[in-house]
């Protein structure tokens, strides 16, 4: 790991000053679960690495605005733990599935939406996109892990964050503050990715001096939600594919539904047809398998990803089930 | 009572051995972080290296300046292994090393150091033999012939078998190359005192590698301390002192100051060692009743850039038909070097020969379990593996549980059985003990031997404190320094024959010395004399304790030395183990859970049965992972191992692994055999066991180890 300067800002505003003093050579750092491994690994090379930890604002969950406020740095423990969160229960899922208690208890919420990509190429020094010269490794090479949606550009790597498909169809909406210590702004989740098309765009349409302060999801209501994971390990392991629904269902039908898949594109993929299909429909099995099949009708796999086609399904049907109250497990451990 | 033989207790009279042993000496110690691997020694001044690897799977090296390093702050010495005009043969392979005062300054050192390399074409598929015969790869300018014949066997008349058979199956197996994925990775402490040097070394092999240090440094033998007290694994990988062993030894000797060199987890995977692949086409036969006649087949596969694959000499595995035809043929991969891993080839043969002979029951619509008892009379023990699966069978519930390929549950989740058939030598190898009785009863043992994580240390103090009838903390267990009597390697599962021999036969000699004085002095019989419990009985009248005893001894106690192995039955050779599997395989994913696993292993006498059954149970966990989820994933692209990480290399953890029940196969006519190493045997069967028991939830065969989601939904896709 090289050398790098360390601050420990109180105040939103103060991280926003260190961030700018060293702007586009500074990295966040929240739980640490993964700036680490970066940092190890020579992918990022931060002159000032800037610790979020102390900073109050950031750790707290308060109401606000027909909705509930999360403070970027509050963790998937705390997170699953607090009764305002409790019907949330696509988000719970999400962190049930993390299963690490390591990894729960040090990771935040807000460094999992801002987590770089596990796209291997990646991690092994080929830049966001996995290029070497003008050719993409990820289509030679072995994209068994890679992006079946949205990945006809040269951006092929799947957003890793297991938060932003449960947070999408929640209608989430993050606060980016920064550059200006005055400067805050909230977005939806959903515009919050990018796909990038070179290497130095990132995957989010965050600017250097800018940080995630805050999440926002609206009051819960009578909607119902749930994730589902394809996780092929039971301990910590990256989900081959997932996908979150959020549903309004009165008198046995659905009046509104979001759907979106992760860990299948470069960005959390918004499943706007098979949720406008499951409109004044009932949930069951058939129905759930079509909305299914609608979210990855227009799939696209690479040379060796064809099975997440199937795994990506699979997960919709499952979250949709799951929302509605019919699924009742795979009786797996 | 004292008899004059070498021998273990009767059958059922042992009061320790055979019974339940916990880690008395250095459980604690491990739980507790107080027990100090090579990678813990940290003496005063210790410098630490970081080593520069090539990123390329073939290359020459152009250009190498290593100065600029020398002069980053921290570092004091810089070691270059591979030079200007090197060629480089697989991503991984050390170039330099660099030390410094801190970790972090070696990687600056690194960072600082010039290179150009002219990148050559790589191979890295090992499966596709016919890309590799085609490939035009070249090296240093002369082309380079990929695939190496490893061989044609034939015995009796294949052709003729096949024609005669009533079933005929033809298939494709395989598994893929895995590594040993040490918790500790390679490496060692060096420090200089005088001419001495004093390595800790993680090693399988405290005894042979002082003379690998010793030769390259120009040294005389004698000079090298090995020690390893604490070992995070080895698998067959810990033989060498290595060139990065090499490499400390030669930095600590420059700058004067002790160097600590470890693999980063990347490079432990890449250049450590690994398990050859093998993928194979077999046709394999039976009559009417479910006798298999025929065997033909020929496999392929990579063990790196020697072209070499799994050995044709365990194929078909564990069965011999009357007819078989053998063909193989090594790929050379840019890919770092194999190393013996856990039962080298069994796992591998295993995988593919009795996955296909479970295929012929499934065509000769013979349930899985009678084919296998149909054909125990072409297997090298037809007695024990009969005895073994019945257990087994009852274990499992097999009969209740069974159902015929495919035709089980409705619903996304099928559930599945399978088994397995394994065989292993585990005879003894050479060494030596010394037993000192000191004049208070209490007892040390050295040997020059390694406890590999197997709980070796607490088996000599199993058989020492049976053999003189005192507790296991009047016994001091000494291991892992090369300066006690020679051990071999623990390697072949050859360690608890190894050290159990000598230890027992040097004790029960220190024993009849003690009572012959007892016998003296107390004018008693030396015939009646036997120690339990700390003292002295002549028949059931209590002569002394086991401390006046050992006082009669003078003030200097005794030393005496046993050796082995020796041909007076202590110790033996061969064992048959029985596996049976069962699965929960969801159809919509293709994840595959285990429920159980039974494994019913021959084991000869069990010295301790607490760390017998880790064997087994770390042997299953061992095979549960290469038969769902780990695998070396080499990119065709770049020619890297592109997921030699703790994410990307899958490992189960303890929810992955189901129910694990393991018995022993141990009447008195295996007791009377003696002991018998399994550190090995139950490795094998787990892969062909579970990829049986996959193919029986789904109905196809997912032909090769792992079996991910992306092979089982692939193999379902094309069924």
């Amino acid at each position: 790991m090289r050398n790098f300067e360390y601050a420990r800002p109180d105040t939103e505003a103060e991280a926003l000053e260190f961030l700018a003093d060293h702007q586009g050579q500074t990295a966040v750092l929240a739980g640490g679960t993964d700036l680490m491994n970066l940092l190890r690994a020579d992918l990022v090379q931060p002159k000032r690495v800037v610790d979020l930890k102390p900073i109050s604002s950031l750790r707290e969950i308060t109401a606000m605005d027909g909705g509930v406020k999360i403070g970027a740095l509050v963790t998937l423990t705390e997170l699953a733990r607090d009764p305002m969160l409790a019907d949330y229960r696509s988000l719970i899922d999400v962190v049930d599935g993390v299963r690490a208690v390591q990894v729960q208890s040090a990771g935040t919420i807000g460094g999992d939406l801002c987590h770089l990509p596990n796209c291997w190429y990646f991690r092994n020094g080929y830049g966001l996109l996995g290029i070497d010269g003008a050719e993409s490794l990820v289509s030679e090479g072995d994209n068994r892990y890679h992006a079946i949606l949205g990945n006809q550009g040269p951006a092929k790597f799947v957003n890793a964050s297991r938060f932003a498909p449960s947070a999408i169809a929640w209608n989430a909406k993050v606060r980016i503050i920064g550059p200006a210590p005055d400067q805050a702004e909230w977005v939806p989740l959903e515009y919050f990715y990018i796909t990038p098309k070179t290497n130095g765009q990132g995957n989010t349409i965050l600017k250097p001096g800018q940080l995630v302060s805050h999440v926002w999801l609206p009051d819960p209501g009578v909607l119902t939600s749930a994730t589902y994971e394809v996780l092929q390990m039971q301990g910590l392991d990256w989900p081959l594919a997932s996908a979150s629904a959020t549903l309004d269902i009165e008198n046995g039908l659905v009046r509104e539904a979001r759907i979106v898949m992760g860990h299948v594109a470069p960005v959390p993929w918004v499943a706007q047809e098979a949720a406008r299909f499951l409109l004044g429909n009932p949930v069951n099995d058939d129905t759930a398998g079509r909305a299914a099949d609608m979210a990855v009708a227009r799939a696209t796999p690479l040379s060796m990803n064809e099975y997440k086609v199937q795994l990506a399904r699979t997960a919709v049907k499952r979250a949709v089930l799951k929302a509605a109250g019919q699924w009742e497990g795979v009786n797996l451990p | 009572m004292a008899e004059r033989t070498i021998a273990w207790p009767k059958f059922g009279q042992a009061q320790i051995l055979g019974k339940d042993t916990p880690r008395v000496y250095d459980g604690a110690k491990k739980a507790l972080g107080l027990a100090k691997y090579a990678a813990d020694m940290n003496t005063p001044g210790t410098l630490f290296a970081r080593l520069l690897t090539s990123p390329h799977a073939h290359a020459i090296i152009k250009s190498l300046n290593v100065e600029p390093a020398k002069q980053v702050p921290g570092v004091k010495a810089v070691h270059v292994f591979r030079g200007v005009d090197t060629e480089v043969r697989w991503e991984g392979e050390l170039i330099v090393a660099v030390a410094a005062e801190r970790p972090e300054q070696a990687e600056d050192g690194l960072r600082a150091i010039a290179i150009e390399y002219e990148v050559l074409p790589h191979w890295v598929d090992d499966f596709d033999l016919a890309g590799a015969e085609a490939a035009k790869i070249t090296d240093k300018g002369e082309p380079l012939k990929l695939t190496k014949s490893q061989g044609n066997q034939k015995k009796g008349d294949v052709e003729a078998a096949l024609q005669e058979a009533k079933y005929v199956h033809k298939g494709t197996y395989g598994s893929a190359v895995i590594t040993h994925m040490c918790l500790e990775p390679h490496g060692s402490h060096c420090e200089w005192k005088g001419d001495q040097l004093i390595s800790h070394l993680s090693t399988q092999n405290v005894s042979g590698t002082a003379g690998q240090f010793a030769g390259p440094l120009g040294i005389e033998e004698a000079a090298v301390s090995i020690n390893c007290e604490f070992i995070g694994g080895g698998f067959g990988s810990k033989f060498a002192a290595d060139e990065w062993g090499i490499a400390c030894a030669q930095m600590a000797k420059e700058t004067g100051r002790p160097v600590r060199l470890m693999l980063d987890r990347g490079t432990e995977l890449k250049v450590a060692g690994n398990r050859p692949s093998s993928l194979a086409e077999v046709t394999v036969a039976c009559d009417a009743d479910g006798k298999i006649t025929a065997w033909d087949s020929n496999h392929w596969g990579t063990n790196g850039t020697g072209g070499g694959t799994v050995s044709l000499t365990v194929t078909p595995y564990v069965y011999d038909p009357p007819n078989r035809r053998r063909t193989a043929t090594g790929i050379v991969t840019h890919t770092g070097p194999q190393r013996a891993w856990r039962a080298p080839n069994h796992p591998q043969a295993c995988a593919y020969t009795q996955t296909a002979i479970d295929d012929l029951a499934a065509v000769a619509g013979i349930d899985s379990l009678s084919f296998v008892r149909k054909n125990l009379d072409i297997t090298g023990r037809p007695a024990v593996y009969a005895a073994q699966l019945d257990i087994a069978a009852k274990l499992m519930d097999w009969q209740a549980k069974w159902h015929p390929r495919g035709k089980g549950q409705n619903g996304s989740v099928k559930t599945g059985l399978g088994l397995a058939l394994h065989t292993w030598g585990g005879a003894a190898h050479a060494a030596t003990c010394l037993v000192k009785v000191h004049p208070d009863g209490t007892v040390e043992t050295f040997l020059g031997s390694q406890d590999i994580g197997t709980g070796i240390r607490t088996s000599i103090g199993v058989v020492a404190a049976e053999t003189f009838g005192i507790p296991m903390t009047s016994v001091r267990v000494h291991i892992g320094s090369n300066k006690y009597p020679k051990a071999g390697p623990s390697g072949g599962s050859t360690t608890i024959g190894g050290v159990s021999g000598p230890v027992r036969r040097a004790s029960q000699e220190a024993l009849w010395q003690v009572l012959d004085k007892v016998a003296a002095k107390h004018s008693v019989d030396f015939a009646t004399l036997a120690v339990k419990d700390s003292k002295v009985w002549s028949g059931d009248k209590e002569v002394c304790t086991w401390k006046q005893a050992c006082s009669l001894l003078g003030p200097m106690g005794i030393e005496v030395r046993g050796e082995g192995p020796k041909d007076d039955g202590l110790t033996s050779a061969q064992v048959g183990g029985v596996q049976m599997a069962e699965v929960e395989v969801d159809t919509e994913t293709g994840i595959v859970r285990m429920k159980k696993m039974v494994a019913i292993q021959d084991i000869g006498l069990v010295v301790n049965r607490l760390t017998a059954k880790s064997q087994v149970l770390g042997s299953l966990i061992m095979g549960i992972a290469y038969a769902l989820s780990e695998e070396r994933i080499m990119d065709p692209k770049t020619g890297r191992f592109i997921n030699a990480d703790l994410e990307n290399y899958k490992l189960p953890r303890i929810g992955d692994v189901g129910e694990l029940v393991v018995e022993f196969y141990e009447p008195e006519s295996e007791y009377s055999r003696g002991v018998i190493g399994i550190g090995e045997p139950p490795v094998i069967s787990p892969g062909a066991a579970i990829s049986n028991a996959v193919a029986n939830a789904i109905g196809v065969r997912v032909p090769i180890l792992p079996l991910t989601p992306k092979r089982v939904l692939d193999a379902m896709k094309g069924a």
